[in-house]
């Protein structure tokens, strides 16, 4: 017994390192081009190149040492575990919880609303401001527009490439009403909002007979559109100069945040000028937001509209014969999803008092997408958990000076976010094909809840 | 059975672009019918049966409902007037639970009957009982089409339509699906209009049939005539084409 197992754990080894040496090959022939040699000017403006031996063998060594671990010693361990489980007959279904793991929302839900003291106490008022606002009020717009994006593409099965437009439409709207008009950030927010919506319905009539691919095409040229609507349309954007100096968010008309006004909020309560309360106050505003979509969704998930949705995204057909209107189905989907890209568009602008179109690139579409995709189609927990490891990730990119001892002085950490981006989906899809929460909770119960495991169902076609 | 049909198809001719599907079809079914539409594959059964439900619509030609020209009514709204569907393919939600694909079925009263209808189709489909919890991309085939029905009854139907309901089943299952059609027909005297590739089995259910062929009917008479008839059983029972 005890030789049949020494023979395995050498067979395990042998492939290993077979397994590694092939993937260094195939990381040295994929990098040598990329990553081997550098092209960069010289003095006199020629192009010329340079090898860079050393980092491509950093890489080489990272691919060929972490499929040799992978291969030696993860994936035997996993499939230990696996057999282990399978032996005591436990299906991973009827697990038994942990207390975090039951109260994991109210848990989440308390510590956001203290998060903002905590920074304070921790790092002190002018400390706290980057972690309150880069990592709490950054993270937390990304978890709304994905989740406004989720009622697009999570429940009603809508592809939408061109997401960002909305959130442009948002943010412009706040900033051009309230430096023409001088209207007020609590008027403009659900104006905003609205005039989303009504982008949302105004792409919707196009595509209303087109899925999947041809679909996604169409709501990323949308996207486009708008993006270079508002660079063009100078006399009223002022192009890609954007607009400055949009009016910040008050508190509910009572107090001001600006710092030369007569009800400045800090005077009023004596407190040391400094901006953290503004962002504090920002804070809570977008996490209000966030909740207003959360209970929105899933309130809505509930009524007969939801439903619609879900029955839409799987079968368009089945859902006219048994007499829902696809059309007005599909345009409130749009309009509901666009409405909260327009909520957090006008915040966006409200709190970075500028905005121009640079900030509504493609590439926004794509990650929140990402993080949709990521985190389970459909799922707010989920949702919000890659939100805060996908955008929190790239913040603490930005931290990570260390690693210029390492690499050299020339480099920036922030550049390579896209490459965890990809990394994260490739590691998530390999794993949990159906993001981090696959699970689906039903909304129809007679006598008790049950949630259904993603793993038991095939792949769908929506 | 007397007066005017619940359901008359008069002279429909439905193309798919410039291909003619139906030819002037006429069909009636009467209040508390089964009827079924036998023919061979490609016969325009299905299209007729889609027709009904106004996608495609018929170019010439009416069908008529309950006393109303529903011809060129968008299918969601045909589907209000309370004819349900069971479609080809059942067409079940597959990522939902089964639960949630009956819920489906009775949101045109806004679930107020929910309760009361999902146990009378659990009394009738025990397994859709033991699996209301699952989700319905997991269910057998026969389960799925049970659950296709059930969906369809949930809308409190006046009319059923069911698109070849025993394809792709045991013949075990098929006899337990068709058992099940023959008593709603008879203690709640609900109106079936039956698509079939399996003659035999409809024509023995049926009160009456009709026969199709190349988009057009060419046979109609009870349920028992057709059984008996030496075309229909050459071309249908006995082998033949298929």
């Amino acid at each position: 017994m005890a030789n049949v197992s020494v023979n395995v754990q050498e067979d395990v080894m042998a492939k290993a390192v077979k397994e590694g040496a092939i993937a260094g090959i195939i990381a040295f022939l994929m990098f040598l081009v990329f990553v081997g040699i550098e092209t960069y000017q010289d003095i006199n403006n020629q192009l010329v190149w340079r090898t860079r031996w050393g980092l491509l063998a950093v890489f080489v060594i990272v691919a060929a040492v972490g499929r040799f671990i992978t291969v030696g010693f993860i994936k035997p361990h996993l499939d230990k575990r696996k057999l282990a489980k399978a032996k005591t007959g436990v299906l991973e279904i009827s697990e038994e919880k942990s207390f975090f793991h039951k109260h994991f929302l109210k848990i989440a839900l308390v510590f956001l609303l203290c998060y903002p003291f905590l920074a304070m106490m921790i790092f002190g008022r002018q400390g706290s401001l980057k972690y309150v606002d880069n990592f709490g009020i950054q993270i937390l717009i990304y978890v709304m527009l994905a989740w406004g994006l989720n009622i697009v593409v999570g429940l009603a099965g809508l592809l939408d490439l061109g997401y960002v437009a909305f959130y442009a439409v948002g943010a412009y709207s706040y900033a051009l009403l309230s430096s023409y008009f001088g209207f007020s950030f609590w008027l403009l927010l659900p104006m905003a909002g609205i005039l989303a919506a009504l982008w949302g319905v105004i792409l919707g009539f196009p595509v209303l007979r087109l899925r999947g691919d041809y679909l996604a095409i169409v709501t990323l040229a949308f996207g486009e559109i708008i993006r270079l609507v508002l660079i063009n349309w100078t006399d009223v954007t002022r192009g890609t100069f954007g607009v400055s100096g949009i009016a910040k968010a008050s508190f509910f008309g009572i107090w001001s945040f600006d710092v030369g006004a007569a009800n400045n909020f800090n005077k009023a309560w004596g407190l040391p000028s400094s901006s953290v309360y503004y962002k504090m106050f920002l804070f809570y505003i977008i996490l209000a937001l966030c909740m207003l979509t959360a209970y929105v969704t899933i309130r809505l998930r509930r009524m007969p509209i939801g439903r619609a949705w879900e029955a839409l995204r799987e079968d368009e057909i089945a859902c006219r014969s048994l007499g829902i209107n696809t059309v007005t189905t599909k345009l409130t989907a749009f309009a509901t999803g666009a409405m909260f890209g327009g909520f957090a568009g006008s915040f966006f602008a409200a709190r970075q008092g500028f905005v121009s179109p640079e900030s509504f690139v493609f590439l926004e579409s794509a990650v929140i997408l990402a993080i949709v995709v990521l985190g389970g189609m459909g799922s707010l927990t989920g949702i919000a958990i890659a939100a805060v490891v996908m955008v929190g990730g790239t913040e603490l990119l930005r931290e990570m000076e260390f690693l210029k001892h390492i690499f050299g002085p020339d480099f920036t950490p922030e550049l390579y976010r896209m490459l965890l981006f990809g990394l994260a989906m490739v590691i998530v899809m390999l794993f949990k094909p159906r993001g981090f929460v696959g699970t689906r909770e039903p909304t129809a119960f007679l006598k008790t809840r049950k949630a259904v495991s993603g793993s038991f169902t095939k792949e769908g076609h929506g | 059975m007397a007066g005017e049909p619940l359901l008359k198809v008069q002279g429909v001719e439905t193309f798919y672009g410039n291909i003619r599907a139906l030819s002037g079809v006429d069909v009636d079914v009467n209040q508390g019918e089964i009827v079924s539409l036998i023919g061979a594959n490609g016969a325009g059964k299905s299209t007729l049966m889609m027709t009904i439900c106004g996608s495609p619509q018929a170019k010439n030609g009416q069908v008529i409902f309950d006393g109303e020209d529903i011809t060129k009514l968008p299918t969601h709204l045909i589907a209000r007037k309370r004819i349900a569907q069971s479609p080809e393919g059942r067409r079940i939600f597959p990522r939902m639970t089964v639960l949630e694909n009956l819920q489906m079925g009775a949101n045109l009263d806004n679930l107020k009957f929910f309760k009361e209808d999902v146990e009378k189709v659990f009394a009738m489909f025990p397994r859709l009982k033991e699996r209301q919890s699952q989700r319905g991309g997991t269910l057998s085939g026969g389960e799925q089409q049970m659950l296709s029905i059930g969906r369809a009854l949930m809308a409190r139907p006046k009319l059923l339509l069911l698109d070849e309901p025993s394809l792709g089943l045991a013949p075990l299952i098929v006899k337990g699906i068709f058992e099940a059609i023959k008593k709603l027909n008879k203690e709640e005297g609900l109106t079936v209009f039956l698509v079939e590739q399996n003659a035999f089995a409809a024509l023995k259910l049926s009160d009456r049939a009709y026969v199709m062929v190349n988009g057009r009917v060419t046979m109609s008479g009870s349920g028992k005539e057709l059984l008996a008839n030496p075309e229909v059983r050459a071309a249908y029972l006995e082998g033949g084409r298929h």
